[in-house]
């Protein structure tokens, strides 16, 4: 049987790991490559990358640290952020990426998704969506952080990446995002009950309980979080062997 | 054997991540030369011939064909070790339901989807499709004692993405099954071929196991 997936994430600003990732003994606390060997030695499925370098001259960075984590870590990594052109998609794939996830881009320019899924496949075309409630069993689109409302349904929108190409959707709940409250379970469901395609819930991990009701009342097919594993809170392997004792299948 | 002199061809038509391919074969083998090659007479001098692929199936065997390479992963099939990674695997086949067009036929049988009825749980849940993510392959009991297996337990998770699966004709040749809503082929083996349609590149330790059992196999 297919395993839940259990994802950290990691925010990467001009080629360093910011939010003060808190291994012990970490030689350097924000390098990407020995955070990322980390997270497989503890025995994470995926890691996903954010890059929220602002300055477009210090952009190409990314390229050369998913270059050097591809060299060491051999299990699938995901880039997102910056993503405009499906020529940022290739250069990250051929870079090492397996997936490439986009978010403002898509809903801008919803072609985007189609192009990229067309020349690189849909399996490596994630598109991220930030929801936020806005009346009861009702959520719309946000961009920027969750400041604007592009005017979205979650839900239409959700079905039309599908209809696109996206082979996943990386759904973040901008509710709960830091909150540590758990996932937005009612729209993580209403999201994997409408589409085909796997969605990994995201924002609002604060316990291991969290990450097993987003894949069992969420039905979820993989968990994204940052903090709880970035702070030695809990190691993957924790979180795993809590899911499984949940009766959830992961890989141990 | 002298490892220093082995070459391995990482076949490059055009698709899919090919350097992540060859990073794991050179983190496994580090006195091999690995080169990732769209040159017919660099894969026909290699000792051993992978065949990677990713995306989809008509632009692979379009792609195959464009760069002149149908010749040559054919012959390096008939006649030296070769390992076939997920479309890799899928264009050993026939008749592929993907863009409706023939792969190379070195095995008798067809690539269908997964099937979407199969797909719905009991509790109204569904399986995804594409089948991404870390799933179990049981070993045949005829190819248990593979070398491509050696070391790696029977029921090992490695990882999936795909849409579509092998149904081979003749049963002997499945190496290892996997379940995913449908139990579907995940591993062939024939004499000199062995093809995955799981990544081991991004398998973790299982899959680095599997491809330096690879680079150490005399078929």
């Amino acid at each position: 049987m297919l395993a839940k997936r259990i994802i950290p994430c990691l925010d990467v600003n001009a080629g360093r790991v910011v939010k003060g990732v808190n291994f012990v003994a970490l030689r350097d606390a924000g390098d990407p490559v020995e955070i990322a060997q980390r997270y497989d030695a503890q025995g994470a499925d995926e890691i996903t990358f954010l890059d929220i370098t602002a300055s477009s001259d210090e952009r190409d960075i990314i390229l050369h640290i998913i270059e050097a984590v591809a060299s060491q870590v051999f299990i699938p990594l995901t880039v997102g952020g910056g993503v405009r052109a499906v020529t940022d998609v290739r250069r990250l794939l051929n870079a090492g990426a397996d997936k490439v996830s986009m978010n403002t881009a898509a809903v801008n320019n919803p072609q985007l998704v189609a192009d990229a899924a067309a020349k690189v496949g849909t399996q490596c075309i994630v598109v991220a969506i930030d929801a936020k409630q806005t009346s009861p069993g009702k959520w719309e689109v946000f961009t920027h952080g969750g400041r604007k409302n592009v005017g979205l349904d979650v839900i239409d929108w959700a079905r039309q990446v599908q209809l696109l190409g996206a082979g996943e959707i990386l759904l973040t709940s901008m509710d709960r995002d830091g909150t540590k409250s758990g996932f937005d379970l009612a729209l993580t469901r209403a999201v994997a009950d409408a589409v085909t395609i796997p969605v990994i819930a995201s924002g609002g991990v604060g316990s291991l309980a969290h990450l097993a009701d987003g894949v069992t009342q969420g039905r979820a097919d993989a968990v994204l979080a940052a903090s709880i594993f970035h702070y030695g809170e809990f190691t993957v392997r924790e979180a795993k062997e809590y899911m499984r004792q949940q009766g959830v299948e992961v890989r141990l | 054997m002298n490892t220093m002199a082995m070459s391995v061809a990482v076949v490059d038509y055009g698709m899919g991540n090919l350097r992540s391919v060859a990073k794991a074969i050179e983190h496994v083998a580090p006195h091999a030369s690995v080169r990732v090659t769209a040159d017919a007479a660099e894969i026909a001098a290699a000792n051993r011939v992978v065949v990677p692929g990713q995306g989809a199936m008509p632009d692979c065997m379009r792609e195959l064909t464009e760069r002149h390479l149908r010749d040559a992963v054919m012959r390096a099939a008939a006649e030296k070790p070769f390992l076939g990674i997920c479309v890799g695997l899928q264009m050993l086949f026939g008749h592929a339901e993907e863009g409706d067009v023939m792969g190379l036929e070195v095995l008798a049988g067809r690539v269908p989807r997964f099937p979407q009825a199969a797909m719905v749980m009991p509790d109204g849940s569904r399986l995804k499709v594409p089948h991404m993510g870390w799933n179990q392959v049981r070993q045949s009991e005829a190819h248990r004692s593979h070398p491509l297996w050696d070391g790696i337990a029977d029921e090992t998770r490695f990882y999936f993405v795909h849409s579509y699966y092998v149904e081979p004709q003749d049963a002997a040749c499945i190496a290892g099954e996997t379940t995913h809503g449908i139990t579907f082929t995940s591993a062939i083996a024939r004499e000199n071929i062995f093809a995955v349609q799981f990544h081991p590149e991004k398998s973790a330790q299982a899959g680095l196991r599997l491809l330096e059992n690879f680079m150490r196999w005399q078929p």
